[in-house]
């Protein structure tokens, strides 16, 4: 048999699949970080509790409410956007002109109160989400079986992505947004709410964290401290991709996804710090990430 | 004005401290709490834990030798060196007689150490290290509910002697998992099977595919997840969407009954599993199961009964020999029997192992599920010397 590093060919391809898997949600996650740090400045620490937020909303719609997954997809992001929205106008918008720490403070703040609330509630060990029935089954790719829910989340997580980087970076609205982000009194005066706009940024920003916590609530156990096991990974992809830039935030999150996972067959017990050390050696050699701008 | 302001607050503050540590060394005995009541393992006793001490010293009338019971009780979030501080500053200032430790071996081997420099009793129940009686073991030292050396001699030996010969296992990455995946491998071999793999998975990894990937290709028969908490949940719950339960046996080396309860028995029916109690299991069990769920508004795990009980036979200790000196109450808990609702004819080794019945139990299918909590069926019932072994862990440096 064909082996890499002393590992089975099949066992390689089948680590980078599943890397592909985990790397689409560093992705999504990474996106709606990069957003509103790239846009509002603000380091969004309770991204990982929207996330986990997300898949409550998913959990909860179909237990008190019967509302499947599809329609999850859609109505949970909506819903935590929501409060997202709810937090920007009644906190955050006081701490735009001032050092992005009183964000991060902040925000790590409501992550703590969302994950506390969430325990009270649902308890540590979390709640089990079924996998849609549509999506059920696998898939035998001969080097290893992929579930098809697996394979569902790729391609939502890259269409998704796709979607938000032409939105920015192509069309009008984004255009606006970039400008009101570089000189926001200017963008004013040609009569543009600039204050909406930030507020949507935001609200765009948590709907993406939401998203990847319904996509991801079939797949682990939805439970209150799942967003805080994965936001330190995150931040540490959208360093490395380069703080704020999108295409950045995509392209490290998808990588990184590949990397660990190729970590996992060869050496398993650094699957967990092999995304800081890339992070590490990244400041090194360029502070402001592979994608930044200096 | 302002310089004697300030000379008085300290000197109040002291005075404070200092009455507060007298009287609470004084004229109480107090039990202390070191658990994880917010991480992965906060659902296995947590606040749960909490409630089952305060029904034992409510059940036993709130005071002992004429003193008041109190109870504290943190948070040691899964790290040693806090759980170790956090005795030791209980021991020095607030008069501990008591601890009980909850989940994390790794926790409870540094609060250990601390146990034998403060001489305080220390229970450790939520922990599972076979070591704590072994390498570890201190004259202070009781673990109480369950060790890896019992779940391997059930779980695993049940498995393989139903045919799950070769085994892969995928272990938490600290010493609870590694002891409990040695205490299965011993087990295994020692019935005449074999281990095809292992793979040690960091504390709190939320996604075991590449792991699971591992184990179907080994083409082991039987999946032995030496873990527990929220990564015991998650790794099952992987090995069901990948298809593993089809091909393999999952082994569950270690699960609590709240881990069944948010996994459902939809994803957990089948599984085995060894555990010290259930509150299914008699009139007795039913009956405290039937008070705990009154406050918490679920069914006791193992280790929340076996505080309760711990907290009783402590302060029976205390009443029968008169005094809180841990070296009387210690010699007087190691020559009692333990009966109540958590073990019949329990006894406490001079390692410190409380030896007392096991079962193996499998998970109940949705359809065999009659009433809310009904998950578990006895597929075997196991003596405690055949769960923990008739003798005494040679390691210990207490046994010569």
């Amino acid at each position: 048999m064909t082996t890499v590093f002393g590992v089975p060919l099949p066992a390689i391809l089948g680590q980078l699949m599943l890397g592909l898997v985990n790397g689409s949600f560093y992705a999504l996650l990474s996106l709606g970080l990069a957003v509103i740090f790239g846009l509002l400045g603000i380091v969004n620490f309770a991204h990982g509790a929207f996330y986990m937020l997300g898949a409550f909303a998913a959990y909860i719609g179909l237990q008190a409410f019967g509302v499947n997954y599809w329609f999850a997809l859609l109505l949970a992001p909506l819903i935590v956007a929501l409060l997202g929205v709810i937090i920007e106008r009644l906190f955050l918008r006081h701490l735009y002109r001032l050092d992005p720490l009183y964000g991060l403070l902040l925000t790590f703040g409501i992550a703590l109160i969302a994950e506390g609330i969430m325990r009270d509630q649902f308890g540590a060990s979390g709640k089990s989400y079924p996998v849609p029935e549509l999506l059920r089954g696998v898939f035998n790719l001969g080097f290893m079986v992929l579930p098809i829910y697996r394979a569902w989340v790729v391609a939502a997580s890259v269409t998704v992505c796709g979607v938000t980087w032409f939105l920015i970076e192509r069309t009008r609205l984004g255009a606006t947004l970039r400008a009101a982000t570089e000189n926001a009194q200017l963008v004013q005066a040609f009569g543009i709410n600039v204050p909406l706009i930030v507020m949507g940024t935001y609200g765009a920003g948590v709907a993406l964290a939401a998203l990847a916590g319904v996509l991801a609530a079939p797949v682990v156990q939805v439970s209150p401290l799942m967003g805080s096991s994965l936001v330190i990974v995150v931040f540490a992809v959208v360093v490395i991709g380069g703080m704020g830039s999108i295409i950045g935030a995509i392209v490290s999150g998808l990588a990184l996804g590949l990397i660990e996972g190729l970590t996992k067959v060869i050496y398993p017990e650094a699957s967990n710090i092999v995304v800081f050390v890339i992070m590490a050696v990244v400041l090194i050699w360029r502070p402001a990430g592979l994608f930044g701008k200096e | 004005m302002k310089i004697q302001r300030f000379a008085i607050l300290p000197c109040a503050l002291l005075s404070l401290i200092a009455g507060h540590a007298a009287l609470a060394a004084g004229d109480q005995v107090v039990i202390g709490d070191i658990d994880d009541l917010s991480g992965v393992y906060a659902d296995v006793q947590g606040p749960g834990g909490i409630e089952a001490i305060n029904m034992a010293i409510a059940d036993f009338g709130g005071t002992v030798i004429g003193k008041k019971i109190t109870l504290l009780s943190v948070d040691h979030q899964n790290k040693p060196d806090i759980g170790a501080s956090k005795f030791r500053e209980w021991a020095d200032q607030n008069g501990l007689n008591m601890l009980i430790g909850g989940s994390n071996t790794g926790v409870s081997i540094a609060m250990s150490k601390v146990a034998v420099a403060k001489k305080v009793a220390f229970f450790a129940i939520g922990a599972g290290g076979a070591s704590l009686t072994g390498a570890d073991c201190t004259a202070y030292t009781v673990h109480y509910a369950y060790d890896t050396t019992a779940l391997a001699n059930g779980t695993a030996s049940v498995i393989v002697k139903q045919g799950g010969k070769s085994w892969f296992f995928l272990t938490a990455d600290y010493a609870f998992g590694t002891q409990l995946q040695d205490s299965a491998t011993k087990v295994v071999l020692a019935n005449g099977g074999k281990v095809l793999g292992a793979v040690r998975v960091p504390l709190g990894t939320t996604d075991f595919s590449s792991f699971l990937l591992q184990a179907q290709s080994s083409g082991a028969q039987v999946l032995g997840l030496a873990n527990a908490g929220t990564d015991f949940s998650n790794s099952l719950k992987g090995a069901n969407e990948f298809g593993l339960t089809k091909t393999m046996t999952p082994a569950a080396l270690l699960a609590f009954l709240s881990d069944i309860n948010s996994l459902t028995l939809q994803t957990a029916q089948g599984l085995y599993l060894t555990t010290g109690w259930y509150w299914d299991l008699n009139e007795e069990t039913r009956a405290f199961g039937k008070r705990f769920f009154a406050k918490m508004h679920k069914e006791p795990t193992m280790t929340q009964a076996a505080y309760y009980s711990a907290t009783l036979q402590y302060l029976k200790a205390v009443k029968t020999v008169g005094s809180t000196d841990s070296d009387k109450v210690m010699a007087e808990l190691k020559k009692t029997k333990i009966n109540d609702m958590f073990a019949k004819n329990g006894y406490i080794r001079a390692d410190g192992l409380m030896i007392h019945t096991m079962y193996v139990m499998q998970v109940k299918t949705p359809a065999e599920s009659k009433y809310p909590w009904d998950y578990y069926k006895v597929i075997k019932v196991m003596s405690g010397e055949e769960a923990f072994g008739s003798q005494p862990d040679p390691t210990c440096p207490l046994i010569k």
